[in-house]
């Protein structure tokens, strides 16, 4: 954790205090409909469109000197687009960060929620790459705003019908329809539909920011959140037959590590600051000691890492 | 304690260094100023900005410098850039039948009041290097004639107009402000100004690459470039405690007035319809694949079908725009191996379910 102080050049948090004004405007009215999309005036940020600029600008807009921010992307604290938003707003804001998700008052994710239950209090904020659900089913958005509208999901449930019919099973793994609040079908953006039911009735606020889409959308704290699926087939996530190689959880989403070419390979959690914590109280897992010699991780002395 | 390492920061730093360093490429080849690219690659320069949708031509040759020449990368910055500025009000609206002409061609006059005046193009250059500029050191002079040009230089959509044959050209009623793309989100359908605004910021190619298909056939418009027109313009600016009108300085434009047959209507007569582009510096390419995409999108206020790409204005007005395009394209770069690791679960796990179910259909069949 560290508290540099924000570079003078800039606003803190980067954009001006009216913009922030008017994406605080759009969370309000995000947050009092859940699961609707918000238009807003997506502004062009020093960070790529589809690198997370609409959860940037929730970030920027809601970020103040006490918060303490976590950036995680695939689970991890250590990716490098990760590193790259956390370096933007220690520039930009000098807040403190953190890679401990109890800590984090603000969590900026991409593709995952941490596996760590959240509490109140806390914030998600989601990076967007498409924020309409139906975007699969129907090109024009002034179609899909209709649909909304009128509640028109029957195309949705055609298609994960569909997916039955073909696969034996919905062919959707990550960005799996969710309902809100009984009423909007949303994307939760490209999470694993593991995450899904973290999103139920979750205790922090959870917002979701399409930059180059220009949208805003939010689930308030304890509201319903509802995978979509069949009475005959009912909504299931993914599961694995072994536990983390590194720390032995088996509650824990898994990335694939290829560790030579000749097909070995080791289940790791994604959720890089769980796993941390789980090994440092303890748990060992059965490859532990392989991945230590690949490099995969390194062995802490005093609190400084080792590449 | 075991963490995971942690090679990503530094790393990142050092490819900022690296990028640094083939910047700069060989250091005994003397460094590009700032002024050596806005003086002397102009169209660059205006491309730029155009894309960039900001008028600075130093800022411009400044992003084309540290983007190493990559144009989109270039306008991404200006873009990022405009983002901090201040908006203090809308100018007056430009007028560009005052524009001080350099260039000034209609194709569908063969003379017209103020004459064709061809001005600087590449447009009857043999394209045949020329080696001479491998070396350096020359200055060369243009001889310009000695005959001022004529005072009144009038739009030919203006002249056709006053005959009663062009499409009237009439601001929405009450004229207010115009729609800001770069402060409110586009909705749809769009009025014309967002679109106006959308193609001005639209990668040139892209916008090139569907214009030549309304060219080819995918697309049922004829267009004549009534008129393109280069030239410096005067902005101007009210301010609020002043009342009055105050030069803030000159920009260079290039305008494209397409002209394009319409059949009429029941409500309608048949009269021609116009196409607008517009660009900042010398863009014509740009400013004419503009106005031919204008008309095209006029299909639905004119009750036309629109069957084809450049006909659809969420077709194109939502994939203009090279930085939100390639910022997306590029993502994929970023890692995905969390929903690549369910795409992978899934895709085992139906091969697992057939391979069973074929054993099992197999056993029976025994």
């Amino acid at each position: 954790m560290n508290t540099p102080h924000h570079d003078p050049d800039y606003n803190f948090g980067y954009l001006d205090e009216q913009t922030k004004r008017m994406v605080r405007r759009a969370l309000l009215k995000a947050i009092a409909i859940p699961g609707y999309q918000v238009p807003f005036g997506s502004r062009e940020m020093p960070l790529a469109r589809g690198w997370g600029t609409g959860g940037i600008q929730i970030t920027a807009a809601l970020i103040g000197p006490a918060d303490t921010l976590k950036v995680i992307d695939q689970g991890a604290d250590d990716t490098t687009n990760a590193v790259s938003i956390r370096r933007f707003f220690e520039r930009v804001s000098g807040v403190a960060t953190t890679e401990l998700t109890e800590d984090a008052t603000i969590i900026q994710t991409r593709h995952r929620i941490p596996e760590k239950p959240l509490e109140a209090g806390q914030i998600l904020v989601y990076q967007v790459p498409q924020p309409e659900p139906l975007r699969k089913l129907e090109p024009s958005e002034a179609e899909t705003r209709k649909m909304h509208a009128w509640a028109e999901y029957g195309g949705m449930y055609v298609r994960l019908y569909e997916d039955i019919a073909r696969y034996g099973h919905v062919a959707t793994t990550y960005s799996y329809p969710v309902l809100v609040n009984g009423r909007y079908v949303m994307s939760p953006t490209p999470i694993p539909k593991f995450d899904n039911p973290k999103m139920d009735d979750m205790p922090a606020l959870q917002l979701f920011g399409a930059g180059r889409e220009k949208r805003i959308y939010a689930i308030p704290p304890y509201t319903s959140v509802k995978s979509l699926d069949f009475e005959d087939h009912p909504f299931t996530v993914q599961s694995w037959t072994e536990p983390c190689a590194l720390c032995a959880a088996n509650d824990s989403y898994l990335d694939e590590v290829i560790t030579d070419d000749r097909g070995g390979r080791m289940f790791v959690c994604s959720d890089s600051s769980y796993c941390e914590d789980r090994r440092a109280k303890g748990h060992v897992g059965k490859e532990l000691a392989t991945a230590e010699a690949l490099a995969y991780v390194g062995h802490v002395e005093g609190g400084s890492d080792v590449a | 304690m075991y963490v995971a390492v942690k090679g990503g920061e530094a790393a990142i730093l050092a490819t900022h260094d690296l990028v640094a360093e083939e910047r700069r490429g060989d250091v005994s080849v003397p460094e590009l100023s700032v002024a050596q690219i806005r003086e002397q690659m102009q169209l660059a320069v205006a491309r730029v900005m155009n894309e960039g949708s900001l008028y600075d031509e130093d800022l411009s040759a400044l992003a084309l410098k540290q983007a190493q020449g990559d144009m989109i990368e270039a306008a991404f910055l200006m873009r990022a850039y405009r983002t901090t500025l201040p908006r203090f009000g809308s100018s007056v609206p430009l007028d560009t039948s005052n524009m001080a002409i350099r260039r000034r061609i209609s194709a569908t006059y063969k003379d017209l009041p103020g004459g064709q005046v061809l001005g600087p193009t590449y447009d009857y250059t043999h394209r045949l290097f020329d080696f001479a500029l491998m070396a350096s050191g020359e200055a060369p002079e243009a001889q310009t004639s000695a005959d001022r040009l004529d005072a009144a230089m009038p739009r030919v959509p203006d002249i056709l107009g006053d005959e009663g044959l062009m499409e009237a050209e009439l601001p929405p009623e009450g004229d207010p402000r115009p729609f800001d793309l770069t402060r409110d989100p586009i909705e749809f359908p769009a009025d014309r100004d967002v679109r106006l605004q959308t193609l001005a910021r639209g990668d040139e190619g892209f916008l090139l690459g569907l214009a030549y298909s309304v060219q080819r056939g995918f697309g049922g418009n004829h267009p004549f470039a009534g008129e393109i027109r280069l030239g410096e313009v005067a902005v101007e600016f009210v301010p609020e405690e002043l009342g009055f009108a105050v030069d803030l300085g000159d920009i260079t434009l290039t305008e494209c007035q397409m002209v394009n047959q319409f059949q009429g209507s029941k409500d309608q007569p048949p009269q021609f319809t116009r196409g607008y582009g517009l660009s900042f510096g010398h863009a014509e390419r740009k400013a004419m694949s503009m106005a031919i995409l204008d008309r095209s999108l006029k299909a639905r206020e004119f009750g036309e079908a629109a069957d084809y790409p450049a006909q659809q204005e969420e077709f194109v007005l939502y994939h203009a725009d090279n930085v939100e395009a390639s910022g997306f394209v590029e993502h994929l770069k970023l890692p995905h191996y969390v929903d690549f690791q369910g795409e992978l679960e899934l895709l085992r796990k139906i091969r697992r379910e057939q391979e069973e179910r074929a054993a099992t259909m197999k056993e029976a069949a025994e």
